[in-house]
């Protein structure tokens, strides 16, 4: 193995295991308040008319759930870290280490994977007793999961990079991430929504990732699985050209 | 020691600036490999920003810079790997222990297991075997301290800077950090060394670089610096009610705990001329001390009186 080989594989190892130190906070916080989400909800919308034909709310709702945690524990694991790093001062460490933009890019991103990985699959566990979720498009189901998850951990790169304290990383949390989380199908079809808000959750980037993971378990979803497949696609290229400029030009890294 | 015609340090037209404030204003000079190199200079001087372009952290406007022959910026990871700093802040990743965060360090470096012994004998070497196992938060400051000049040689770099890494500490790591760093420099390895504890450069380095204003005021060997001026100091203690003659008062130089220090030009003002004036005006000494010029000395002539 290089040492370059070496050097990502180590920060990759180091990341995982900041987050595992703290699974408490990392998984298991959100896995519970997902949960909660699903008990309220199935509660509430119990007997309403199913969304697709032969899903019920229930169902509907829980990839919608698991999508929405991981887009926003995607976005937190790889924000938060360097904001911590930022505020500490350790990341002194890793600008002196002779690691490159990708090595940084690649091993943070790589362990936002796994941390929205265990996430995923804690939610479909710890659900089996109220949902049994069909699996009928396994590759879309992958593809899906891994655009929105990587497009978010590029996100929240961007926002580590950009950011100086973490006011500025719950500045993007409060006024970005939740809300275009929350307004992107998660709860309902966009076809109930009035006209306008039809129209405008078809600019969400969120819209299409959760109703293409959505696909992956159903077959069927609001939109054709290409185009949100695309859009996340897009997303996740745009936001990591953005991101690898950063890196490569040390923007707000290097003074 | 050895002597290469590469440098180990090779800096050439630096410039930097912060808007309107121009930290650095064309810094050249080299450091020879195997040397023990003093970067010294008052406070905004330049020096950390220096430091910070050397390893990466930050961007030069102008000049380039080579550790071993490596350009810092279009090499960057063969001149890192030859490097290792010792940041000035006590900075620390409270996620992990110290042995831990070592190897991390060293993996960074593209360092495997084989590097595991030298990160235990450091341990050992800085009085941190037993705190091996402790989350770095849980470790004083002396200690925390430490494991940043541990974290600065997993990879075993051949150039060392350390980054003023005594300020605040206590004289038990002083003297285990000093005995660690000239050991490894006996071996060969390059240290430079920032500080505001002058005597350390003067006890320690064998050339040394004055910063001020972004600029190199001097670079000379110690013993050059030290002979750059022909000063020696006498120190009287004047007994109870005598006075200095006014002849003599142009040369004092302070005042330290009751005395009196004159600053002798040794062509000029030979001692004992001194003291025959005194004689004449029948000025009653009680204690009489002379001294050398010390790097203290030497500094606050060169950057006009500066702290260090």
């Amino acid at each position: 193995m290089s040492p370059d080989q070496i050097g990502f594989q180590t920060l990759l190892k180091k990341e995982v295991m900041r987050f595992w130190s703290v699974l408490g906070q990392t998984v298991t916080a959100p896995v519970i308040t997902a949960l909660l989400y699903l008990l309220v909800f199935a509660q509430a919308m119990q007997g309403r008319a199913s969304v697709y034909p032969g899903v019920s709310y229930t169902e509907f709702l829980l990839p919608g759930l698991i999508m929405m945690t991981v887009i926003q524990n995607a976005f937190a694991n790889t924000s938060s870290s360097l904001i911590q790093s930022k505020v500490m001062g350790n990341l002194v460490f890793l600008q002196m280490a002779p690691l490159g933009p990708w090595e940084w890019f690649g091993a943070y991103v790589t362990a936002a994977l796994v941390r929205t990985t265990l996430v995923a699959a804690a939610m479909l566990l710890v659900t089996i007793p109220f949902v049994q979720l069909p699996i009928r498009e396994p590759l879309a189901l992958l593809a899906m999961f891994l655009l929105s998850s990587a497009s978010l951990a590029v996100l929240g790169l961007i926002a580590g990079i950009v950011s100086q304290k973490f006011d500025h990383i719950a500045a993007f949390t409060n006024f970005f991430i939740t809300p275009l989380s929350f307004l992107s199908g998660v709860f309902y079809s966009v076809h109930a929504l009035p006209a306008f808000w039809y129209q405008a959750s078809h600019l969400n980037p969120f819209f299409y990732m959760i109703d293409g993971f959505r696909y992956g378990f159903f077959g069927q979803a609001d939109v054709p699985l290409l185009q949100s497949l695309l859009w996340s696609l897009g997303f996740f290229l745009v936001a990591s050209a953005v991101c690898l400029w950063m890196l490569m030009t040390g923007y707000k890294l290097k003074k | 020691m050895s002597s290469s015609p590469m440098p180990a340090v090779a800096i050439s037209g630096v410039r930097k600036s912060y808007g309107p404030l121009q930290a650095l204003r064309g810094i050249d000079f080299s450091i020879r490999q195997g040397e023990f190199f003093g970067l010294l200079g008052p406070n905004g001087a330049g020096k950390s920003t220096l430091i910070s372009i050397i390893a990466g952290l930050v961007g030069a406007d102008a000049g380039t810079v080579a550790v071993m022959g490596h350009d810092t910026v279009s090499d960057f990871r063969a001149a890192r790997r030859k490097l290792g700093v010792v940041p000035q802040e006590l900075v620390f990743d409270p996620f992990f222990k110290v042995r831990d965060m070592l190897r991390i360090q060293a993996g960074y470096y593209g360092c495997g297991k084989e590097s595991w012994p030298w990160i235990d004998e450091m341990l050992e070497r800085l009085d941190l075997a037993d705190k091996a196992g402790s989350p770095m938060r849980a470790l004083s400051g002396g200690m925390k301290r430490r494991v940043l000049v541990a974290q600065a040689l997993v990879h075993k770099p051949p150039v060392v800077i350390l980054d003023e890494p005594t300020a605040g500490v206590d004289v038990e790591l002083r003297r285990t950090l000093w005995s660690f760093m000239t050991d490894l420099h006996r071996k060969g390895t390059t240290v430079v060394l920032t500080t505001h504890y002058l005597e350390e450069a003067q006890e320690l380095c064998e050339r040394i670089a004055i910063l001020d204003h972004g600029q190199v005021q001097v670079i000379e060997t110690t013993q050059q610096l030290l002979a750059r001026h022909p000063f020696r100091f006498l120190r009287l203690k004047l007994a109870a009610g005598a006075v200095l003659p006014e002849s003599l008062r142009a040369l004092v130089s302070g005042e330290p705990n009751g005395s009196v220090e004159l600053k002798l030009e040794t062509a000029r003002h030979p001692i004992a001329s001194v003291l025959e004036t005194l004689r004449l005006a029948g000025v009653a000494i009680e204690d009489v001390h002379t001294r050398d010029p010390d790097l203290e000395d030497i500094f606050v002539e060169l950057t006009g009186g500066d702290d260090a």
